[in-house]
């Protein structure tokens, strides 16, 4: 029993390790790196890269894809800075419309999905196209956003004493996971989404809402995107249409490096969160050492994500034989 | 005794095609009801009209006194009808205690409590006398164990018709009779249940009556004590079982298999199974006969080059062959049925004309495409010579039953016109017409000079087909039976042997 437990979490646990080793090396080797201000650079940096790659682990876990989410969050911050300096909206409800922007444009991808059988894989190609193009019409450049609540909220957070805060985007990315656990383990809708991911059609049978649980896990994804996009504003003060491309991709491989299956119905959000943390800390790792080469930065995680890709095709195999 | 859920002159038609035409079925409270056909006689279909995951087109139902139209799964369980389904219908990827309890968990507020559903699920499985870690993932238990879960499911539901489609296809003998003990208490609780299967014994050892469909229509419904298994079997197929063809074919030959044209020598993969040393004569049928888990598959994949041998020879003709891939196994005259149809053998998006000529169209090579005509001519003498019951050639595989399913396969084969033929469980989860008619198949095609090797886990179907035997025990070749000293005695000795 012990042995079955421990060879299921494996990932898991090969992740953490992967994290613990990267961390305790750069420590070792750089002067400073061990240091209050670098974990919380790491989280800062890395918050809105995490809430998407939540968003993403419901939809992989679901047993589809999404690779809308990068565009997705670009045109959330093109549309909140239009709101908000465009119109002169207030700054929740402009950050509210953004939100449901996003929960709209993902449900609706995963209405088309539900609702015409197309894989996944190709309804969010075009959404990918869709609103990159909408972000591009909304502002061609960026969009500075200069407003009293910006500079407000930008600051704010937990003081931490040393002149140091947990700012904003690192607490609402630590809120979301605490969240994306609560309702992936603790809820019908959670395990109606692993149910998904397990076998479609013995869900069905067993009489689960399929079509309701697809949907809305889109939608989930949709908003973790905007949700990011709003992070990134708050960030660097703009909105812009052409960030986060590629980011679908970043969000993919955390998933994956952190023992989510990609044909789903197996993940962790825990173990997205520790993928996200590897690939900030690879990045931490290659600004500290100023003179590589950032190639390297994409060639330690392809290496990472293909190591991790083995490691789940192994313990499936030994799965089988025993 | 109460009637609990009547069918009246149910009628379900898919386009212009009419896979049930006026059934009725009246399953009371506190009895065992099978539900007898052919494939293709429209079983499947009327368990799924019940269960909601099809809309009957014509008829009604009552469950226990009320009108019953489900027009999702969901709706016909909270009815008090729960199913079995033929593959097992769970989520392997969850725990056992999760599968019991999906979308019925206790909640506290918005949350699961998964302490208690672990213990409700437990409760369920204590029903059936059953106690296991209901934590573990389903995807790792016994199949048998899953089919429980399954069944701890309904309980779970407070089901009082309890619908098994199936259940003991891919059980062993104890794990069916634990079944039968399970489901003879459930019945007498008072629940109604309505079984599904192809094993005439099973259906005597355990219903109290039997309805049967023939070509999607109800034949009618008897007691069983007063249905002898010969009218039962008559009914079902309409005309009188066929003639034993194969055991006739059994006599004829007189081939000698030690000096055939195809020879086995010493042939073993290390840690999995072997060696082996037989030898096949052009026209013959070699039986692999032996336990579950003996080595039979696992010789036919080593064979056909699926998983290769690691030592030893395979001689053809004489000339050494190396079987390392299905393509050299196939250009050694080697053909393949599998015995997961479903995973490995069929395609079920593709039509059955596409299926048939699959292999043949593999062997010649991507570049010579077999003439659009051609292919459909073949198709069509398939269909005829085997019975194969479908719509036409161009019907998507899926949609045809299993035994049709296995004919298409059967076809496949022969029209690569292999030498030696590996039949590995053709007959399972078909019925009795099916099976004799690919039975009969067998011999003919032996008595045009293809060899046959044939694996069955139906000792007397071994026995009744085949000129040698080969017995396998614990993954080893325990020793050949030839001719006359082919027995279910002897084999069954060979078997138990220490």
């Amino acid at each position: 029993m012990s042995r079955l437990l421990s060879s299921r979490l494996l990932p898991l646990f090969a992740t953490a390790l992967v994290l613990l080793v990267l961390f305790a090396g750069a420590g070792w080797h750089y002067e400073h790196f061990f240091s209050a201000r670098v974990v919380l650079n790491l989280f800062k940096d890395r918050a809105f890269l995490g809430v998407i790659a939540l968003g993403m682990t419901f939809v992989i876990v679901s047993g589809g894809i999404d690779l809308s989410v990068g565009s997705v969050m670009a045109c959330s911050t093109v549309l909140l800075a239009t709101l908000i300096m465009g119109m002169g909206w207030p700054v929740p409800l402009a950050m509210l419309v953004t939100l449901g922007f996003g929960a709209a444009f993902g449900g609706a991808q995963g209405w088309i999905i539900q609702a015409y059988r197309i894989p996944a894989f190709l309804v969010t190609l075009a959404g990918l196209f869709l609103a990159r193009g909408l972000a591009f019409m909304l502002s061609p450049r960026s969009l500075e956003i200069r407003h009293a609540v910006y500079t407000d909220i930008g600051a704010r957070g937990l003081p931490l004493g040393d002149g140091l805060t947990f700012t904003l985007g690192p607490i609402v990315f630590v809120a979301v996971l605490a969240a994306a656990i609560a309702v992936a383990h603790g809820t019908r809708f959670g395990r109606t989404v692993y149910a998904l991911g397990g076998s479609e059609s013995s869900a069905a049978l067993m009489g689960l809402p399929v079509g309701r649980t697809r949907i809305a896990v889109y939608a989930l994804c949709g908003a973790g995107a905007a949700l990011g996009g709003i992070l990134s504003t708050v960030a660097l003060g703009s909105g812009d249409p052409t960030r986060g491309t590629g980011l679908e991709l970043d969000a993919i491989a955390a998933a994956v490096i952190g023992g989510t299956v990609l044909s789903g119905g197996r993940g962790w959000m825990v173990g997205t969160f520790l993928g996200v943390l590897i690939l900030g800390t690879i990045k931490t790792i290659l600004d500290f050492e100023g003179s590589l080469d950032p190639a390297w930065l994409r060639i330690a995680s392809g290496g990472l994500l293909l190591g991790f890709i083995l490691l789940q095709k192994l313990i499936a195999i030994r799965a089988r034989d025993i | 005794m109460s009637c609990l859920l009547q069918l009246r002159g149910i009628e379900k038609r898919f386009g212009s095609f009419a896979a049930l035409r006026g059934v009725s079925l009246e399953l009371r409270a506190g009895e065992i009801h099978a539900l007898m056909g052919e494939n293709g006689a429209g079983k499947s279909t009327l368990i799924k009209v019940i269960t909601g995951v099809h809309q009957a087109t014509g008829g009604s139902m009552e469950m226990a006194g009320r009108a019953h139209r489900p027009r999702r799964p969901q709706q016909a369980e909270s009815a008090g009808i729960s199913t079995v389904y033929q593959e097992v219908n769970l989520l392997p990827n969850l725990s056992i205690a999760e599968n019991i309890m999906m979308g019925r968990q206790p909640m506290w507020g918005p949350f699961i409590r998964p302490v208690e559903g672990r213990r409700r699920a437990r409760a369920a499985l204590a029903r059936l006398g059953l106690e296991v870690d209901v934590a573990r993932p389903l995807g790792a238990c016994a199949v048998a164990l899953q089919q429980m879960a399954a069944i701890a499911r309904a309980l779970d539901q407070e089901a009082r018709v309890l619908i098994l489609d199936e259940p003991t296809s891919s059980l062993d003998a104890r794990e069916v009779a634990e079944l039968f003990a399970v489901l003879r208490r459930l019945r007498d609780q008072g629940m109604g249940i309505l079984f599904v299967s192809h094993f005439l014994d099973q259906v005597y050892a355990l219903s109290d009556r039997i309805t049967v469909l023939r070509d999607g229509g109800g034949v009618g419904t008897w007691d069983v004590a007063e249905l002898p298994r010969l009218d039962l079997v008559g009914h079902m197929i309409g005309k009188p079982v066929a003639a034993r063809a194969a055991e006739s074919a059994r006599n004829e030959f007189r081939g000698r298999a030690a000096a055939g044209f195809f020879q086995v020598e010493q042939l073993e993969r290390r840690g999995v199974a072997g060696p082996f040393a037989f030898g096949v004569e052009a026209g013959g049928a070699t039986g692999l006969a032996g336990l579950l888990g003996s080595g039979r598959s696992e010789l036919a994949r080593m064979l056909f080059g699926i998983d290769p041998a690691t030592s030893g020879k395979v001689r053809v003709d004489g000339r050494e062959v190396a079987l390392h891939s299905p393509r050299a196994a196939m250009a050694a005259g080697l053909a393949f049925c599998s015995e997961d149809r479903k995973v490995e053998g069929i395609v079920p998006s593709l039509s059955v004309r596409e299926n048939i000529i699959l292999a043949l169209q593999a062997s010649r090579g991507p570049l010579r495409r077999l003439p659009e005509c051609e292919q459909a001519a073949l198709a069509e003498k398939f269909i005829q010579a085997l019975n194969i019951k479908t719509r036409g050639p161009e019907t998507p595989m899926g949609t045809l039953s299993g035994g049709n399913q296995q004919k298409c396969l059967l076809a496949r084969w022969m029209a690569v016109q292999p030498r030696l033929l590996i039949l590995d469980e053709p007959t399972r989860g078909i019925d009795i017409g099916a099976k004799g008619e690919i039975e009969a198949l067998c011999a003919e095609l032996r008595r045009a000079g293809l060899a046959i090797l044939f694996i069955s886990g139906e000792l007397d179907e071994v026995v009744r087909n085949c000129n040698q035997v080969v017995v396998l025990r614990d993954r080893r070749q325990a020793a050949v039976l030839e001719g006359g000293a082919i027995s279910l005695q002897r084999i069954m000795e060979t078997v138990a042997a220490a």
